[in-house]
């Protein structure tokens, strides 16, 4: 059993943690030892890094119907928080260092790579997930609704996912490893709410 | 096209010393003024090759163009060639010369360098991933190759083969490309001057990760054209395969120039990234060369024969 408290006095730890990352990068970045195009690497590690911590979400969510691990739950608003952290990071080096603001470039790029019109769905449908992220908002939308607006978590991760196998040239593999883990904790998720109560992981 | 003399070839290590200098001091009078990624690390060309850079064109730095490469046989990562290609033996070399010609034979690359006059080329790259860089290549024409090999009047097409060498290339233990990699151009694209079979760059030996010891390079078309490690050379009387375009034909023609207006689904084909730069320049017809290639092309609907 994993008391909540553990669990909320190591958030500042955990946090730290997931960020570390991104000051790596961005420092690397800034160094000159992203190798010799490093907009491209940064892109791509930022976007790597979004989805690995959308799916540690998932992870999250899954282990946390298990009644000892419950207090897991506490994590999730947090790792998701810090998952939109690093896709805006993404999506700024797009716009800002890719691009440099050329608006309309980016909008017909928008409009005509499908890669990155999936890419940006799910940025989009990431946005009510972050604004509903508050305790007040649970409130305020009762949790029933609040709940459901969340469960669009599955599709911004397979958009994430669509995204990455798209870009990708050759040996899928990667994108479709993502794929395989979240099918599997969707359907780990049916069985529990309609085959099991709350029971312990052993 | 400029005419270049043979006498004009540098060696390698007179490339390397006259670069540090420049690039000593460019470094220093910008060190404290930019953000060092933004530092493009090539400085000013080597004035020999003044009269071969196009305008607005400056020499990626040795260090770019050899640890930055698209070479799936040492792995899928840009620095996998330059980080895993130290098993690969490109000595000794021989080329097999197949398909429709007088006779088949096996040259060795030794044998063929001795019939040739290495030239220095400088000519930009511009891969089908939108980004690019200026190299200074030494080579011969590809046409002389074919020259040597006499293929018969029924030839229509050459098909290049890398080769196949998966304990001493790691990218081909796993099947990410059906190995070997293979690749073409029709007669007419393959004499034409501008085609290059190049032996090195900057003066120096072409590195494992830069196709050693022997590869092609075609600058009007998009990189993967260009292929490395080149071991036989096959005559053929229709169209031949190529590995990109085998793979996904609506993503890879056969012809695969560089093209402004033809866009590849995943990436724009309007604008590049030279390597060294922050902001991004147009891409130009036929990567530049549309002067020299345009009429290899002209009646063809090139949104079809992409």
């Amino acid at each position: 059993m994993i008391s909540s408290r553990a669990i909320n006095k190591s958030k500042p730890l955990i946090l730290l943690l997931l960020l570390l990352p991104s000051f790596i990068w961005i420092g690397m970045f800034i160094n000159g030892s992203l190798g010799v195009n490093p907009i491209d690497i940064l892109m791509d590690e930022l976007g790597e890094m979004t989805l690995r911590l959308l799916v540690l979400v998932l992870v999250i969510s899954s282990l946390s119907q298990y009644s000892n691990l419950r207090s897991l739950q506490n994590l999730r608003r947090m790792i998701g928080l810090v998952a939109f952290y690093y896709v805006s990071l993404h999506l700024i080096s797009y716009v800002f260092l890719d691009h440099f603001f050329n608006f309309s470039f980016i909008l017909k790029d928008i409009l005509k790579r499908p890669f990155i019109t999936f890419g940006f769905m799910g940025f989009i449908l990431l946005l009510p997930l972050v604004f509903t992220s508050t305790n007040n908002m649970v409130k305020k939308l009762t949790f029933k609704v609040w709940k459901k607006i969340h469960y669009l978590i599955y599709l911004v991760i397979l958009l994430g996912i669509f995204h990455f196998y798209l870009l990708t040239k050759a040996d899928k593999t990667e994108p479709l490893i993502y794929l395989g883990i979240v099918i599997i904790l969707f359907f780990l998720r049916i069985y529990n709410k309609f085959f099991s109560r709350r029971v312990a992981l052993r | 096209m400029k005419k270049i003399f043979s006498s004009e070839i540098t060696p390698y290590s007179s490339y390397i010393n006259r670069r540090k200098f420049i690039q000593s001091t460019a470094a220093f009078s910008i060190a404290f003024s930019l953000p060092s990624v933004l530092q493009a690390s090539h400085g000013e060309s080597p004035t020999k090759f003044d009269h071969q850079l196009d305008e607005g064109d400056k020499l990626n730095s040795f260090q770019e163009i050899t640890t930055y490469n698209n070479f799936y046989e040492f792995g899928m990562g840009k620095s996998d060639p330059s980080e895993k290609s130290s098993k690969f033996k490109p000595k000794p070399w021989s080329i097999n010369i197949e398909g429709l010609v007088n006779k088949p034979f096996t040259l060795n690359l030794e044998d063929l360098l001795s019939k040739v006059t290495i030239e220095d080329r400088v000519y930009r790259l511009r891969c089908v991933e939108a980004w690019s860089m200026v190299i200074p290549w030494q080579g011969f024409p590809l046409s002389k190759l074919i020259e040597i090999a006499s293929p018969l009047d029924t030839a229509k097409f050459v098909q290049f083969e890398t080769t196949y060498r998966p304990e001493e290339m790691p990218g081909q233990k796993k099947r990410i490309l059906p190995w070997p990699y293979v690749e073409g151009l029709r007669m007419d694209e393959a004499m034409h001057p501008l085609a290059l079979l190049s032996t090195g760059l900057y003066g120096h030996e072409l590195l494992n990760q830069n196709g050693a010891p022997l590869r092609l390079v075609v600058p009007w078309k998009y990189g993967f054209k260009s292929i490395k490690s080149i071991e036989s050379i096959r005559f053929v009387d229709r169209q031949p395969d190529a590995t990109w375009s085998m793979l996904a034909p609506r993503e890879y023609g056969f012809y695969s120039n560089v093209n402004n207006t033809v866009h590849h689904p995943r990436w724009t084909q309007a604008t590049e990234r030279r390597i060294g730069e922050f902001l991004r320049r147009p891409t130009l017809m036929y990567n530049g060369y549309e002067e020299e290639v345009a009429h290899l092309y002209k009646n063809m609907d090139l949104n079809l024969l992409y």
